[in-house]
């Protein structure tokens, strides 16, 4: 297949894609691509449609029409092939055979894979099981499991990974630890989906973000993006010294009247433009106002935005 | 192309060294085969016969039930297990087929079963050679129910794979599992024979009947070791009177290769249909 340069940088390009289950849609009219080096979160609802996107893209279910192209980039060529290797998947629940040492399982994936064995201990050592490696895996604990579930996909350098659920069942640290590893193989071109519920989680961690329901692409872009296109207020929290007194406020348009949170603790809500000159005026009461937070819409926000918006 | 097959066959054979079923599977042919060997000594009187030709068919006999259960057990949850665990979905992400999956489990299991029938029963075989007998071996019948055996449990290999494809519970798999061996290898040979008891007017022809027959792998395997060769006959006396002039050795082991090809294949064309 010889592409353009422009297009030729899409990894993934999925046209008007429809999946059914019985009566039940499972993945409706949905068309999106992704570019080499991209992440993209997939948020919604349990049955939304994400595993069943996932699973459409692996191959693994096949679609009742539209398409998926998968193209994967070898360094210094243009030219793209269409690729099953070049993609890592990390299941919602992963399982491993129980018996095998955690190494074992590894080098059984690498052979299948047709890659080196020597990179295993370094896929180890990076998801921080090297200590493990030689124990077996029904002593791992549901954050080793998936640790070992990311090494696996990791393995030879996929320029594709899809990651479903990945944090879940995982502490802070584990998260974080996830997401830099994750963001490594970014930077060196491989492109991310993940889906994801943890959604506070999530939005400082993808370029662009999917909104599904019910099968369908609710929203696509980036937080940026759907922020403006949501156009939901921002809210300022504001601290004032001592009595219930409200900073008087003039000729800046609300989107609510103050609300009173607590004692000495007001929320204001505006739009985005008006937030500025509400900023402004507010510092101006420095008698009694003594500190401001900015609380720009969250991903929990628009998510419940566009979800119910779509219902009505 | 083979390459994933290899991997997954080693991974498989790994597996039964692991989880002792090739030790347990050895283990089982073995004392059954010596035991047979021991008191098979004993009746044969003025036979002429030697002992390791009786043992030979006597092992033929006890095959017939105990090849098939175990290459059904061997494979009945080979992939709805791995379904039902979740590690099959990881599995098929990867650069193999489905079909690829199904042979590269059959090669392993194969292997399993092979080793097990070599060990089990080679030794035995070695053993009554090697001591003192007198009369001629037929090493041509030792190794034709060996390999048969080896055919009659690809049989079974395959239809436990197309079980394992077919249901959606491991407990299903084990229910039909067992089903059908039971059906296999007792039920049918029953049935027919009520039918022959019935059937006074002799209206099935021997040519019918031995069609019947082929219908049953596991009646295919009975005939090529227990009628089949004429040493056979001798010892065993049973289906000897039964007019072979339809089955010959080249028909059956046809038939018993058609059976390996039929449920083997039927099983990779539903994997390659199944939605996961």
């Amino acid at each position: 297949m010889n592409c353009a340069e422009t297009a030729a940088m899409n990894v993934l390009e999925i046209k008007q894609l429809r999946k059914t289950y019985g009566t039940e849609v499972a993945v409706d009219d949905l068309s999106l691509a992704m570019t080499a080096g991209e992440s993209l979160a997939v948020i919604g609802h349990n049955g939304a449609g994400k595993t069943t996107l996932m699973k459409l893209i692996l191959g693994l279910t096949r679609s009742e029409s539209g398409t998926i192209e998968r193209y994967s980039y070898l360094p210094g060529c243009a030219q793209a092939a269409q690729a099953r290797d070049a993609i890592g998947f990390l299941p919602e629940i992963v399982a491993f055979p129980g018996a095998l040492t955690g190494r074992q399982m590894l080098h059984f994936y690498a052979r299948l894979k047709n890659k080196t064995l020597g990179n295993c201990d370094e896929l180890l050592d990076l998801v921080g099981l090297t200590d493990a490696a030689q124990r077996k895996i029904n002593t791992y604990s549901k954050g080793m499991r998936q640790r070992l579930g990311l090494a696996q996909a990791l393995l030879g350098q996929p320029s594709l990974l899809l990651l479903d659920e990945p944090t879940s069942g995982l502490d802070p640290f584990l998260r974080r630890h996830f997401y830099e590893i994750i963001n490594t193989r970014q930077a060196a071109g491989a492109s991310v989906m993940i889906s994801s519920h943890a959604l506070t989680e999530i939005e400082a961690q993808t370029d662009r973000i999917a909104i599904m329901k019910n099968g369908r692409l609710l929203n696509l872009g980036s937080l940026e993006q759907l922020r403006r296109k949501a156009a939901l207020p921002v809210q300022l929290l504001v601290s004032c010294r001592g009595g219930t007194e409200v900073p008087a406020v003039q000729s800046v348009s609300m989107a609510a009247a103050p609300l009173k949170l607590g004692t000495g603790q007001w929320q204001f809500s505006c739009a985005e433009e008006q937030k500025l000159p509400l900023l402004h005026q507010l510092t101006a009461h420095g008698d009694i106002v003594t500190d401001i937070v900015v609380r720009p819409p969250r991903l929990d926000d628009l998510y419940a935005y566009f979800v119910n918006g779509d219902a009505e | 192309m083979i390459r994933p097959v290899l991997v997954l066959a080693a991974s498989e054979f790994q597996e039964g060294l692991r989880n002792r079923w090739v030790v347990s599977a050895v283990l089982l042919l073995a004392t059954l085969a010596f035991s047979l060997a021991l008191l098979g000594s004993s009746p044969i009187g003025e036979t002429r016969a030697s002992t390791l030709n009786v043992t030979t068919v006597s092992l033929a006999s006890l095959s017939v039930y105990l090849i098939p259960l175990i290459a059904l057990m061997l494979t009945y949850d080979s992939i709805i297990g791995e379904r039902e665990r979740g590690t099959l979905l990881l599995l098929l992400t990867y650069p193999i087929t489905r079909g690829q999956v199904i042979l590269g489990k059959f090669l392993g299991h194969f292997a399993i079963i092979a080793l097990a029938l070599v060990i089990g029963y080679g030794t035995t075989g070695i053993y009554l050679a090697t001591t003192g007998d007198t009369l001629p071996i037929d090493w041509v019948l030792f190794l034709s129910m060996l390999s048969t055996s080896l055919m009659l449990g690809s049989v079974f290999l395959g239809a436990g794979y197309l079980i394992s494809v077919c249901v959606s519970s491991r407990a299903t798999a084990a229910g039909i599992a067992i089903s059908t061996w039971l059906f296999v290898v007792v039920i049918y040979d029953l049935l027919l024979l009520g039918v022959v008891l019935v059937d006074s007017e002799h209206s099935i022809s021997a040519d019918m009947f031995s069609l019947i027959l082929l219908f049953n792998p596991a009646d295919v395997y009975r005939l090529f070791n227990l009628a089949g060769s004429e040493a056979a006959s001798l010892v065993s006396g049973s289906l000897g009177t039964l007019d072979s002039s339809m089955l010959s050795t080249g028909v059956l082991i046809t038939a018993l290769a058609l059976w390996i090809a039929l449920p083997l294949l039927s099983s990779i064309w539903v994997f390659k249909r199944l939605e996961l």
